[in-house]
C-alpha cells in the first residue's frame, strides 16, 4: 500500500516533468521556456527526495532551480535591451 | 530534409546506447561491495554520521578539490569575458519600481537566509547538506540583495580575500593530513570525538566551513558579474 | 517506484538531447543541455537506490546503527551527482556569458548566423 502511494506520486511527478521539458523545448516564448526549465529542476529535486537522497535534493533545489533560472533571466534581460 | 533524418538517426543511436542500461536495471536489493564498505566502516573511519559527507570530503576529497578548481576557473573566465571599460558604462538606466513589500521583507529575510546557509555548512557532517548547499543558499541571499536594491555592489576586496584565503586553508588542511595522519585530506588530524555531536568527525566541519565560504563567495561573484553586465551599453 | 523514476530520467535525457540538436536559438540549446544534465543525474541516483532503503545518514534515531547499516542506499552515486550539479551551474553560466558576447557581436540568437568557422 505504501509502495503504491509512492509509485503513484512518482508517476505524477514524472509526467509533470516530461510535460515541463516539452514546454521548455517547444514554446517559442523564451520566458516561458526558462520558467519551465526551472519547474523541471524543482520536480527533479522532489524525485531525488523519493530516491532517499536528501543531499542531492537540496543541491538541485538551490542551484538547479534558483540560481540557474536567475542567471538565464539576467542574460535574457541583457539581450532584450 | 537531410538534417531531420540525421537528428532522428542520432536520437535512435543514443536510445540504443542507453537501452541496455535500462533493460538490465532490476532495482537492487542490496548494496554493491564499495557501498557496503562505506556503510560498515564509514562511521568508524571518519566519525561523520552523514555518509555522503564523508565520501565527498574524505574518501574522494581530491575530486572535491578538482571540482572547486573547475568552479573557480569558470568564475574567472566569466569575469574575464563580461568585464567592460568604464567609458562603456551607461550614464542612466531605467530602474523598475521596487515594491515596498520586497524592500521590507528583504531586510528581515536576508540575515535569516545567511544564517541558514551557515547552519547548513557547519552541520554538514550530521544532517543533510554541506559546503556546496550552504554556499548556494548564501548566494541566493545575495541574489535577493541584488533584486531588492538596484544600487547594491559587491565589494571586490572582501570577495577576493575570503575566496582566496578559504581556498588556501582548504589545501593547507589537506597537506597537514600527509604529515599528521594517513594521507592528503585525511580528516583525522583532529580527534574524531563522539559521533553525532557538533565537534566531531575530525577536520570535516572545518573543511566544510571553508568550502562553504569559498563556494558562497564564488557563486555570489558570478551573480554580481551578471548583474553588473546589465549596465554595459 | 524506482522503475518509474528511471524511465523519467531516460525520457528527460532523450528530450534534452532532441532539444540540443533540433533548436536554432542559442538559449534554447542551453535549455536543452540543462534538461539533458538533469535527466542523466536522475538516472545516476536511481542506479544507487536500494529497494526500501533509507537516506545514508547513520544518526541512531529511530533504528539502531546495525539495522541502519543494512538498509541505507548507496552513498557513492549521490556524492558524484552532487559534484555534477555544481559543475553544471558553472558550465551553464559560462555558456550564457558566451551567448551574451556573441549577441553583442552580431545581434542575433540564431545559430545559422554564426559561420565564422565554416568554409
Amino acid at each position: 500500500m505504501d509502495n503504491f502511494i509512492l509509485t503513484a506520486l512518482a508517476s505524477v511527478l514524472g509526467i509533470a516533468s516530461i510535460i515541463g521539458a516539452y514546454v521548455a523545448i517547444h514554446n517559442s516564448k523564451l520566458t516561458v521556456a526558462i520558467i519551465a526549465t526551472g519547474i523541471v529542476s524543482l520536480v527533479a529535486s522532489v524525485l531525488f527526495l523519493l530516491l532517499a537522497a536528501p543531499d542531492v535534493a537540496m543541491t538541485e533545489a538551490s542551484i538547479g532551480s534558483a540560481l540557474t533560472t536567475a542567471i538565464f533571466f539576467f542574460t535574457l534581460n541583457k539581450i532584450r535591451q | 530534409m537531410g538534417k531531420k533524418t540525421l537528428i532522428v538517426l542520432l536520437m535512435v543511436a543514443m536510445a540504443a546506447v542507453l537501452y541496455p542500461l535500462y533493460e538490465s536495471y532490476q532495482g537492487s536489493e542490496q548494496l554493491t561491495e564499495l557501498g557496503q564498505y562505506y556503510a560498515d566502516n564509514g562511521v568508524q573511519d571518519t566519525g561523520a554520521a552523514n555518509l555522503v559527507t564523508s565520501v565527498v570530503v574524505t574518501y574522494r576529497g581530491l575530486d572535491t578539490l578538482g571540482e572547486v578548481t573547475i568552479l573557480f576557473l569558470a568564475a574567472s573566465v566569466i569575469s574575464f569575458f563580461l568585464s567592460f571599460k568604464k567609458e562603456d558604462r551607461k550614464e542612466s538606466r531605467e530602474i523598475r519600481n521596487i515594491t515596498e513589500i520586497l524592500t521590507t521583507a528583504s531586510q528581515v529575510l536576508i540575515p535569516m537566509i545567511y544564517m541558514l546557509g551557515v547552519y547548513i555548512f557547519v552541520n554538514g557532517h550530521l544532517t543533510p547538506g554541506g559546503g556546496f548547499q550552504g554556499g548556494a543558499v548564501i548566494a541566493s541571499g545575495t541574489l535577493l540583495m541584488f533584486l531588492s536594491n538596484p544600487d547594491f555592489k559587491l565589494s571586490h576586496k572582501v570577495i577576493h580575500y575570503v575566496e582566496s584565503t578559504s581556498g588556501v586553508v582548504f589545501v593547507l588542511i589537506g597537506v597537514l593530513g600527509i604529515f599528521m595522519a594517513g594521507g592528503f585530506l585525511d580528516n583525522r588530524i583532529l580527534g574524531l570525538g563522539e559521533v553525532n555531536t557538533l565537534f566531531s568527525a575530525g577536520a570535516i566541519p572545518v573543511i566544510y566551513t571553508f568550502l562553504g565560504l569559498k563556494v558562497g563567495t564564488e557563486l555570489s561573484n558570478v551573480l554580481g558579474i551578471f548583474v553588473e553586465s546589465q549596465n554595459e551599453q | 517506484m524506482e522503475y518509474v523514476i528511471m524511465t523519467t530520467g531516460f525520457a528527460l535525457a532523450i528530450f534534452g538531447l532532441y532539444g540540443l540538436l533540433s533548436q536554432k536559438n542559442l538559449i534554447k540549446i542551453i535549455i536543452g543541455f540543462s534538461i539533458f544534465t538533469t535527466g542523466i543525474n536522475i538516472v545516476m541516483v536511481a542506479i544507487g537506490y536500494v529497494r526500501g532503503g533509507i537516506a545514508p545518514i547513520l544518526d541512531n534515531e529511530g533504528i539502531s546503527q546495525i539495522a541502519a547499516q543494512k538498509s541505507i542506499v548507496d552513498p557513492v552515486p549521490q556524492a558524484l551527482v552532487l559534484t555534477s550539479i555544481v559543475i553544471g551551474l558553472g558550465v551553464t553560466a559560462l555558456m550564457l556569458a558566451y551567448v551574451m558576447k556573441l549577441y553583442q557581436d552580431k545581434k542575433s540568437l540564431n545559430i545559422n548566423d554564426y559561420k565564422n568557422l565554416k568554409w
